[in-house]
């Protein structure tokens, strides 16, 4: 039994279907990451499984779990982090009061600030600065420390290289890869630089128009060619 | 000389009263970004309800109190019944609901309590002190009215920046998606600051009433002052809202003492204006960068 | 029908159009005046000066986006100009207004100009004050403006040609009809013209259309001042049809009652304005007669009518969002939905 597993998942915005159903399954320790263009559904997906868009049909399970249907803060609770598109960052607040925020239901057993801090020294030195002023690779390591205070067992990431300089943006995707194994995450990773991501992933995803195109091991997805140029983009 | 220091301790002593509806204005703004017109028509119902009280068993002290858990619970079911279905709509109807909640909650107060004015005792004596030879203005109830207000601006400054659940209420109040998706249970902070602020509106009403009298309609140029100072001050700050609601006080204690009465309103406005032409965000307004 | 519609572009049309509208709207007005008994006939005087405030509120709040708590106070800058060059001056009625109409104008510049700084509950909190301390001026100068008492103006005489026994109350619901007519006329062509998209546009989003070129402070501006100009002709009105300019018809409570007429018809939608007028004037009659209805002691029955009024006020809100026209488009499409195919729309 995969740690996340998908069945049939299907999202509509009034006559628009967003995500059609869609299957698909993370196991712990493994990054997936969902692949296609602009409007493919890759946010829609990710938005349905935590709980913040209705879905029309399907199953969604966590540990064997059902949870379509939970209320977002409920979902969040049994172990899924959800960083959102765009960071999620709460600019009016500060770095650590941020990173505070995210183990806050996890009590006792949350992770401490010291150890995001260790994952993250740039945010060490900005601990006490509001959030606005943080720069974008900064901001994401916010986001992800923010999302690993409540030691989550699932992580879904929504692009996260989005606006960050390639230089920065690989050194984020490496991190996803290292922490993924060291903590035994589920990893669910959405992204529109399709070569980063298949670099650390271990399967691929490909959505067009909300359904599934092709799913298979990373390292078979990029070297079909002909789907990478007809999807993928390289 | 003796008349500017009455004057200064008069606007003392009303601008705390204003400083503290603007608190509990400010509380809802924060809470849930919603401007509380009803807050005048619900720390009126609170006072009757604590009259009432004290009528039927002659203790001040027992009217307040129940006055402030009326107050809780009023702000928890108006959030959770009313407000919350106009939350995540256009702002406009929020601000429709409130009036109309204001108007019937006046309504309700006069076909139940009447619509006549009737006297509310004050909690201490308001017999001026007598410094050094000369009799003031000033007396052990504004005192205990200043104090009120230093005490709830105090306490929610603590609340919001020093305490977990004051993290949530703000995460929640700024990003209310966001918050959800860190197991921030949003609704339930979102009916605690409801609940607070009329806590907070109620103990303005108790401290105005001995002034005022209490009837469906006495509380109403409270309110639109409180509203100007929260406003003056800036509606996300409650230091702004004490300072506000304290300088808008003394202006207007000027104003009426030097000028007369009728140019009260006309002075409130010029100095909103003035105010918010330099800062227009209120003078405690931090300059928000633009999302884009 | 709809392809025919579509092809109709261009402003001569638009002008075509709303002379239309102009001329059904003035035929209806005719007819219901023709029929009505006076207190009706007065009922539809007043709703025509509410309209010509509403339409320019509702085109201020619904698509420049201001919120604006003081058109009250815009009124009585009309109403009292009215009243001065009327009741003292003896002006012509038409002159009278023209004049109301420019120095309301020339007051909306000045807020307006001001109130392009303010945002949401800010510019609320700025217009509240105008609303309440405009009004002190009548309190400071009494001398002039007649104190709590007001001004008093003789009522309009109808011309001779109309017959000797012409009802006054017709003449008055004709002229505010007019006068209602023209604002319809002026703003229906405004919403639909480039003025109209560039209100929208400064609304939605600021930044986005100055970078096309607007300018953002003189677009807002300008819709204040045509709300303004539309508030002094209301207030103008006003002062004809009751024949009085006291400080008591224009406290904080009109303000307020314009903005939730504008909300409960429908922001942005001149039908809407035509729906808050008519709440306006009618709700306050029906809540009476409901409370007079049931033989309850005086303190109860004396407050029944609002009770019912803040009643409506939070149901309407609560269950029509859009407000009244949001409704009407509701139902109007679901009748149509069930006539027509499904269409799959783009992305919402």
């Amino acid at each position: 039994m995969a740690r996340l597993e998908i069945e049939k998942l299907t999202t509509d915005y009034g006559p628009v279907r967003a995500v059609d159903g869609v299957t698909l399954a993370v196991n712990e320790g493994s990054i997936t990451t969902v692949l296609g263009a602009n409007g493919a559904g890759k946010t829609s997906l990710l938005r349905t499984i935590s709980g913040l868009e209705r879905a029309s049909d399907g199953r969604v399970r966590l540990d064997g779990e059902d949870i379509l249907g939970v209320p977002v803060e409920d979902i969040v609770r049994r172990g899924l982090a959800h960083v959102p598109e765009g960071r999620g960052v709460i600019a009016e607040l500060s770095t650590e009061e941020n990173l505070r925020l995210g183990g806050l239901w996890r009590g006792a057993e949350a992770a401490t600030l010291g150890e995001i801090y260790e994952l993250f020294p740039p945010l060490r030195e900005r601990r006490g600065q509001l959030a606005a002023s943080l720069s974008g690779g900064e901001r994401q390591m916010l986001s992800i420390g923010r999302a690993l205070m409540a030691r989550p067992r699932v992580l879904l990431l929504d692009e996260p290289s989005l606006g960050l300089a390639p230089l920065v943006s690989a050194q984020i995707m490496q991190l996803i890869s290292k922490l993924a194994a060291e903590r035994e995450l589920a990893v669910l990773l959405v992204e529109q630089n399709a070569r980063s991501a298949l670099s650390i992933a271990h399967r691929g995803v490909v959505l067009n128009l909300g359904r599934v195109v092709a799913d298979d091991a990373a390292q078979t997805l990029s070297a079909d060619e002909g789907l990478r140029k007809a999807y993928l983009g390289f | 000389m003796t008349r500017f220091i009455d004057l200064t301790l008069n606007g003392i002593s009303t601008g705390a009263v204003y400083a503290v509806v603007a608190l509990a204005l400010v509380l809802t703004w924060r809470a849930t970004r919603i401007v509380n017109f009803a807050q005048g028509g619900m720390l009126m119902i609170t006072t009757f309800i604590a009259s009432s009280v004290i009528g039927t068993s002659g203790s001040y002290w027992l009217g307040f109190a129940v006055a402030l858990v009326c107050g809780l619970v009023l702000g928890a079911v108006v959030e959770r019944a009313l407000m919350r279905r106009v939350e995540s709509g256009p702002p406009l109807n929020a601000v429709i609901v409130a009036l109309g909640l204001l108007i019937l909650l006046q309504a309700l107060a006069g076909m139940i309590w009447g619509n006549t004015p009737r006297s509310f005792p004050p909690a201490f004596s308001i017999r001026g002190y007598d410094v050094g030879g000369t009799h003031v203005l000033f007396a052990p109830n504004d005192t205990f009215t200043v104090l009120v207000v230093i005490g709830v601006a105090a306490g929610l400054a603590a609340l919001f920046r020093g305490t977990t659940i004051g993290l949530k209420m703000r995460a929640a109040a700024f990003q209310p998606e966001v918050a959800r998706m860190l197991g921030v249970r949003v609704g339930r902070m979102f009916t605690l600051g409801w609940a607070l602020a009329a806590l907070v509106g109620s103990l303005a009403g108790l401290l105005v009433a001995p002034a005022v009298f209490v009837g469906p309609n006495q509380f109403d140029p409270i309110l639109i002052f409180g509203f100007t100072a929260a406003v003056l001050g800036g509606l996300d700050s409650p230091v702004g809202a004490v300072v506000g609601g304290v300088a808008l006080g003394l202006v207007l204690s000027y104003v009426s003492g030097y000028e007369g009465a009728s140019l009260v309103t006309l002075a409130a406005l010029v100095i909103l204006i003035a105010v918010l032409m330099i800062r227009p965000g209120g003078l405690f307004s931090s300059t928000q960068e633009r999302r884009v | 029908m709809n392809t025919v519609l579509a092809r109709i572009q261009g402003s001569h049309n638009t002008l075509a159009r709303s002379l239309g509208l102009v001329v059904f709207a003035g035929a209806v007005l005719f007819i219901a005046s023709e029929a009505l008994g006076a207190y009706n006939e007065l009922q539809l005087a007043n709703g025509a000066y509410y309209f010509a405030v509403l339409a320019g509120l509702t085109v201020l709040t619904g698509l420049s986006g201001q919120i604006s708590l003081g058109h009250g106070a815009l009124m009585a800058v009309g109403a009292y100009t009215v009243a001065l060059l009327i009741g003292n001056e003896h002006w012509p009625l038409v002159p009278a207004l023209l004049a109301a109409v420019a120095l309301t104008t020339l007051v909306g510049i000045a807020v307006g100009a001001a109130a392009t700084r303010l945002r949401g509950p800010y510019l609320a909190g700025a217009t509240l004050a105008f609303a309440i301390g405009l009004p002190a001026l009548a309190d400071k100068y009494t001398g002039t403006f007649g104190g709590e008492n007001g001004l008093v103006v003789n009522p309009p005489t109808p011309p001779s040609w109309l017959g000797a026994n012409f009802p006054l109350e017709r003449w008055e619901a004709w002229i505010a009809g007019l006068g209602a007519l023209v604002v319809l006329f002026v703003m229906n062509n405004l919403v639909r013209s480039g003025v109209g998209r560039s209100f929208r546009a400064v609304r939605d989003d600021e930044i986005a259309a100055s970078l096309c070129g607007l300018r953002v402070g003189r677009v807002q501006t300008l819709a204040f001042v045509l709300s303004a100009a539309c508030a002094g002709l209301g207030g103008g009105l006003l002062t004809v049809v009751l024949q009085l300019a006291s400080p008591g018809a224009f406290q904080l409570e009109l303000s307020l009652s314009l903005l939730t007429a504008i909300v409960l018809g429908g922001l942005g939608s001149l039908l809407g304005a035509v729906w808050g007028a008519a709440v306006l004037v009618l709700l306050p009659s029906w809540t009476n007669d409901i409370a007079h209805s049931f033989s309850l002691s005086t303190g109860v029955s004396a407050n029944m009518p609002l009770a019912i009024y803040g009643l409506v006020l939070i149901t309407a809100m609560l269950v029509w969002p859009s407000g009244i026209q949001g409704g009407v488009r509701a139902v109007v499409s679901r009748v149509g939905k069930r006539r027509g195919p499904r269409a799959k729309g783009a992305a919402p």
